[in-house]
């Protein structure tokens, strides 16, 4: 196999909460992308995958954060470079694309100035050559009519071509990495489709590596080859995109997955997990996901697990869904007076479906 | 049959835009457009479709907070468009709204006994010690507990806001909830709570919700029957299993088609509909869909469609029978 284009390792990204405490949003992360391949970063609000991302990108703050670990592009160290050298990476060797079209576009520059910007910033291109450049970069996002829209402002154009020209600048320099977060989250389905079709057209012909980060299980699925998945800043499993579907191991995957509704499968109601996301200044000690978790037992409290190998590919941060596990989640959760929603009541919820779990946890084997 | 709790009849609004050298306006959002349905007692009954296709105009329309230019709305027994806004008042009680927004909507500065109180203070004549027993009461309803009522909307997570959302509807105890886009903003394992417990409350309570969504997944779970509107026209209307079974509008199917399924085994084909939502403004002759619509005919961009039953239950507003989308 080739060299990983993005490999991180051990990444850890602190912010200031006062003057002397800081909290600890990412914690010990680390995984790889080739070039050519969509990885996805999948996980809730909170869990820590776009700050992965801004840290990856060097986006963050240095006054208010503290970054740590090692993100190797190319050969290159990244968190070792300095403002300069960064600047002449960034846009060349990898570029990002954000979740809000609308506002990642500044509003008083025309579109064609926005895309020139770029271009000269990184290249040394005359005027002719740069609107040539911004034309051709256009036409790739599927854009109908290139020098029309090069000449309005964001505001007159709707949120899905707002995010054709975020791509189109993205890729004006032919960065070989791109990192997309949340790219469809505010545009409608139809729009969603035409949007992943262009990102997977643009991995095809230009070989380009793409960490899509999303929350949406469905988009993962149908447009990645890997997935990682994280929870309260950790990565708690990854694995090639059909393995995780057909075989997940983490029990906060298998929730993750359960709790989606989908098209052509009818429930009257739907397995959930119980609780909410821990408090990133209040952590649980161990397993941050053993509070939600159906099996999970003393041990997991005392101290945080290990990422193992499970499979080819596959990786797995619990040592009883390694081991074989399974895990089923109640879809009792969320109803009337069961108590699963309250801020203290992880506890109860956990309690009531723990007694089901208990029984499925005895080492029913999985498929395997 | 029973009687509908709620019927919409060939209701339209537009909004003015612009402003002309008189002060007239220059122009006019279409933003709902000839839209009929009934909701029946205890049925769940969803308006999907995309942004700015009208379904949450729709919402406001029935709750009398705009009047519409043409139509009329009747919810149980009484006219809602012919009332005035203080008549309109005490059906209020009989029909609540729970948000998109769990944190827009709750005031900040407000316990959250108080604000899932409020409705109780306008609508009833309860002592301030009956409504502090009846907010705790809801509160375990939701699942939330009663040490909750003494804090902060900014304390909560976004599931639980959603939850004083909901309890705040349900404290009058009203007929009709009408939920817009209520898990939208939930991560999914809180959106999945969140619509059980919709569910539970609708058979404990019996009921009746007009929920709106964009989302095809979730309308699937909690609905009875289902409009698809686009550009401010109901398009199709079916019951659940029939909308899903046997989608006939063009625009449904491409609708159906674009939802990604967390199935990486299940290589269906997207059909892709071209271009954007036409500007509202200026909608397309015709029929709405005709400019992204891989059918177009001549007849489709001179005629507006009519709305007929395909099958029982079924509405259609398609010149044309069992289009397919070419896969």
């Amino acid at each position: 196999m080739q060299d990983a284009l993005l490999e991180v390792r051990d990444l850890k990204v602190e912010f200031k909460r006062d003057r002397k405490s800081w909290i600890t949003a990412v914690r010990g992360v680390s995984f790889s992308i080739h070039a050519g391949e969509i990885v996805g970063l999948v996980g809730e609000s909170g869990c820590g995958k776009s700050v992965t991302s801004l840290a990856v990108m060097r986006l963050l703050s240095k006054a208010t954060s503290r970054t740590s670990g090692s993100v190797v592009m190319d050969g290159r160290s990244i968190l070792e470079l300095s403002d300069r050298e960064m600047r002449d990476a960034r846009g060349n060797d990898f570029s990002m694309i954000f979740q809000e079209p609308m506002s990642s576009l500044n509003p008083i520059m025309r579109v064609g100035d926005q895309l020139a910007e770029a271009l000269r910033l990184h290249n040394d291109l005359s005027r002719e050559e740069i609107h040539a450049r911004s034309v051709e970069a256009l036409r790739l996002v599927g854009i109908p009519e290139p020098e029309v829209t090069l000449r309005n402002y964001p505001h007159e154009l709707s949120g899905g071509m707002c995010q054709r020209v975020m791509i189109a600048m993205a890729m004006s320099c032919e960065p070989k990495l791109l990192i997309a977060d949340e790219p469809t989250t505010a545009l409608d389905v139809t729009i969603q489709a035409q949007i992943l079709a262009l990102m997977e057209r643009i991995r095809a012909e230009r070989n380009t590596g793409i960490l899509l980060i999303t929350h949406d299980l469905g988009v993962v699925a149908e447009t990645c080859s890997r997935v990682i998945v994280m929870y309260a800043g950790g990565i708690v499993e990854e694995a090639p995109v059909e393995e995780l579907f057909e075989r997940p191991r983490h029990p906060y995957t298998k929730g993750l997955i359960a709790s989606v509704p989908r098209l052509g499968r009818r429930v009257h109601r739907l397995p959930s997990i119980p609780g909410s996301v821990p408090d990133l200044a209040a952590m649980p000690a161990g397993c941050r996901f053993a509070p939600r978790c159906p099996m999970a037992r003393p041990a997991c409290e005392a101290k945080v697990p290990a990422l193992v190998q499970v499979g080819e590919g596959h990786r797995c941060a619990c040592p009883y869904a390694a081991a074989g596990a399974s895990v089923e989640y109640a879809a009792g959760i969320g109803g009337l007076a069961d108590g699963a929603g309250a801020a203290d009541a992880t506890a109860a919820a956990s309690g009531a479906t723990g007694d089901v779990s208990a029984q499925d946890a005895k080492g029913v084997p999985t498929h395997e | 049959m029973s009687e509908p709790l709620l019927s919409v009849q060939d209701v339209s609004k537009r909004f003015p835009v612009g402003k002309s050298l008189l002060g007239r306006p220059t122009g006019y959002v279409h933003a709902v457009n000839d839209v009929s349905f009934d909701v029946m007692p205890g049925e769940t009954f969803s308006l999907v479709g995309e942004s700015g296709c009208g379904k949450s105009t729709t919402s406001r329309l029935i709750d009398h907070l705009i009047t519409p230019d043409e139509g009329r709305i009747f919810f149980d027994g009484d006219e809602v468009t012919a009332l005035s806004e203080r008549q309109m008042r005490p059906l209020r009680a009989k029909m609540q709204m729970v948000f998109q927004d769990p944190y827009g909507s709750l005031n900040p500065r407000m316990k959250v006994q108080d604000i899932i109180g409020e409705p109780l203070l306008v609508h009833t004549r309860m002592s301030a010690g009956e409504r502090l027993k009846r907010v705790h009461e809801l509160l375990g309803t939701v699942g939330l507990s009663p040490a909750h009522g003494e804090r902060y909307p900014h304390e909560f997570s976004g599931g639980q806001r959603q939850r004083i959302g909901i309890a705040r509807a349900l404290s009058v105890q009203p007929k009709l909830i009408i939920a817009d886009e209520p898990v939208s903003a939930l991560d999914v394992s809180i959106q999945a709570q969140v619509l059980n417990l919709l569910r539970d409350l609708q058979e404990h309570y019996e009921l009746t919700y007009l929920f709106i969504s964009h989302d095809l997944s979730v309308v699937e779970m909690i609905s009875d029957r289902i409009a698809v509107m686009y550009l401010g026209t109901i398009m199709e209307m079916a019951p659940n299993e029939e909308l899903y079974a046997r989608p006939c509008h063009p625009y449904t199917q491409a609708l159906l088609s674009a939802v990604p399924v967390p199935d990486p085994k299940s290589k269906r084909r997207h059909v892709l509909i071209e271009g954007d939502l036409p500007s509202p403004m200026n909608p397309p002759t015709g029929c709405p869909f005709h400019t992204r619509c891989p059918h177009c005919t001549e007849r489709c961009v001179k005629e507006f469609p009519k709305m007929r039953e395909v099958s029982p239950g079924h509405r259609l507003r398609c010149h044309y029978d069992g289009l397919q989308l070419p896969a």
